[in-house]
């Protein structure tokens, strides 16, 4: 088992290693193999195209999990130029589990937000898994409201399993955190695009997620509950997430189906990991081209268009 | 139980056979806090609270609405609204059998009832949530009929009570119950910039998508006694940080202390007290 692959990649970790094997015996031999490192490699770009043609919505959750993905800082390296990252909510702390700043897209100026993971155990447990607590809502929001005093757009990234259920958390407010943000952002004058990047883990999720534009990551997941929580609560077994995350329609392409995101952008053969500057470069274009198309519209028409498109969830 | 019959006897046959054998007639309650019995009609006269230990009994949406507002003048909105199922969504059973078998045990269409009515003469809208309704989770309906409730807030200038008691979104609408929580909050906001006051009392139970939206945006939010408030469900947080939590977690005395209500109203204070803080807000004469 190659820990950077996940379960149903083991055959193309086991293809890309006898690869990565053959070259060396090459550099080492007077053999010609590289005929066969040609062949292998179709065979493995071919195998992979069928390993992800054929995504269930669980797989998909864990390409959206896989420790390789790119989180918030990956994209901002990429996309961002000239970014200054400011911490703290002015009230109690800096949650690491979100990270915001100011920066430039394509020259223009943008407050950028989003969840951030942490990527070896050290750096996980200090981004708490990209689990905010109320501190890190309450960040989010003070760089929010500085956005619309500086008329900047807003760009956030979404990479949650959730907000963060723990006592301290409770203590200072959760749910009050993520409500106000919801409220707050509704009525924000800038323009707001929201991207869910890896797992849009439910309110943790929402909470800097109310938008104008709503983009996905073709292999990223967004719903109310885990498919773990959800199984847990109506199969009563975690063990049935496979279920509950086919029945609860997590994938890009069944919420775009559902309006409920605007746009899929696609990822590379294998998943955003695979190929992180390709990745970001065509999310920026992505980025770009929305970014334009609501810079045209009024203030007024804008916020018009964010209520009216709130008040039509959920009624068919 | 033997585990045979669990799986056979739908749980709500079982908890009411249950409840016979504790209880000697319909006439007679059983407290869940002290375990005191009680005479249901006497209960009902105290408002479903416990006369012996002052425990706030869960009240029926309906029944909330029919002791909090004036007999007179009172109006439904939104009960046109009825729940669709537009994910097919099926676990171990049907959404469609749920919500059919919750109307039936409830009399209700879904988890919310609003209308527009009086307290002690001061118009307002109220709504409340029915946990018993498929544990007064919030999907589409219960969004859309809070909204409506807004509405006429917003074009009658009244003011918004919301009776909170929800287990969070409802899960078998997936995403659309979750976009209930910006769909409701973006629409308190429009109350906040009009001035219309609006306040939310908590009653138990308030967590997940209820909470972390519309009951915790009052300008002022009440709580009743010892209900159980918070973000996450206490079990989730047990198994999260595995520690024991402190005492008295989550009630509504542990949110007073940490500033997450306004205050704690017993049962039997709420029409007055919201009467007069009302008339204050929208400077009414006292009454």
């Amino acid at each position: 088992m190659n820990p950077n692959y996940l379960d149903f990649e083991q055959p193309i970790a086991e293809l890309e290693a006898k690869i990565e094997e053959l070259r060396l015996v090459g550099e080492d031999s007077e053999i010609n193999i590289s005929d066969e490192i040609e062949r292998l490699q179709q065979k493995n770009v071919a195998l992979t195209e069928q390993v992800f043609s054929d995504l269930s919505a669980w797989q998909v959750a864990q390409v959206a999990r896989h420790p390789q993905r790119p989180y918030t800082l990956d994209y901002v390296k990429h996309m961002i130029e000239d970014f200054d990252e400011l911490h703290g909510d002015r009230h109690f702390a800096d949650d690491a589990a979100i990270v915001g700043g100011i920066g430039r897209l394509e020259g223009q100026p943008v407050m950028v937000i989003g969840h951030q993971k942490g990527r070896e155990v050290k750096e996980k447990v200090r981004r708490n898994f990209g689990m905010p607590r109320p501190e890190g809502y309450r960040k989010a929001l003070r760089l929010m409201e500085m956005a619309e005093r500086f008329k900047m757009p807003i760009i956030t990234f979404i990479d949650t399993p959730g907000a963060y259920p723990g006592i301290d958390a409770e203590e200072r407010g959760q749910s009050e955190a993520i409500a106000y943000n919801l409220a707050v952002m509704s009525r924000l004058k800038t323009p707001i695009i929201s991207t869910v990047v890896g797992e849009g883990g439910s309110g943790g999720a929402l909470a800097i997620g109310v938008c104008d534009q709503l983009l996905m990551l073709q292999y990223g997941t967004y719903s109310v509950i885990s498919p773990e929580g959800c199984a847990s609560i109506l199969w009563k077994s975690a063990e049935r997430a496979s279920d509950a995350a086919k029945a609860m329609g997590i994938t890009s392409g069944r919420l775009h189906e559902l309006g409920l995101v605007d746009k899929v952008v696609p990822e590379p053969l294998g998943g955003a990991h695979r190929d992180v500057p390709l990745m970001a470069a065509s999310l920026k274009q992505q980025l770009i081209e929305t970014l334009d198309q609501l810079q045209a519209l009024s203030m007024d028409e804008l916020l018009q268009k964010r209520y009216d498109r709130l008040m039509s969830y959920g009624i068919a | 139980m033997s585990n045979w019959l669990d799986k056979i006897v739908p749980s709500l046959i079982r908890s009411e056979t249950k409840k016979k054998q504790d209880i000697p007639e319909g006439l007679w309650k059983k407290c869940p806090k002290c375990e005191a019995v009680l005479y249901r009609p006497e209960l009902d006269k105290n408002l479903n609270v416990c006369p012996k230990c002052d425990h706030h009994m869960r009240l029926r949406a309906r029944k909330r609405l029919e002791l909090f507002l004036d007999p007179d003048n009172r109006i439904e909105i939104g009960a046109d609204v009825e729940p669709v199922d537009r994910l097919k969504f099926r676990d171990s059973k049907k959404y469609k059998d749920r919500l059919s078998a919750a109307q039936k045990g409830t009399g209700e269409k879904d988890a919310l009832v609003a209308m527009r009515g009086e307290v002690e003469g001061v118009p307002l809208v109220a709504v409340a949530f029915e946990f018993s309704f498929l544990g007064g989770s919030m999907g589409a309906v219960v969004g859309e009929r809070f909204v409506r409730a807004v509405n006429v807030c917003l074009e009658q200038r009244l003011p918004l009570i919301c009776f909170a008691a929800s287990g969070g979104a409802r899960m078998q609408e997936a995403l659309f119950s979750l976009m209930q929580m910006a769909k409701t909050s973006a629409a308190l906001e429009k109350m906040k910039a009009e001035g219309i006051p609006y306040i939310s009392v908590l009653t138990d139970p308030v967590f997940g998508g209820v909470s972390a939206s519309l009951a915790m945006l009052g300008d002022l939010n009440v709580a009743e006694p010892n209900a159980l408030i918070g973000f996450a469900g206490p079990r989730v947080i047990e198994q999260t940080v595995r520690e024991k939590l402190p005492e008295g977690f989550q009630r509504s005395e542990f949110l007073l202390d940490h500033g997450a209500v306004d205050m704690i109203l017993p049962r039997e204070q709420m029409r007055e007290r919201l009467a007069a803080i009302l008339r204050k807000l929208q400077s009414l004469p006292a009454a």
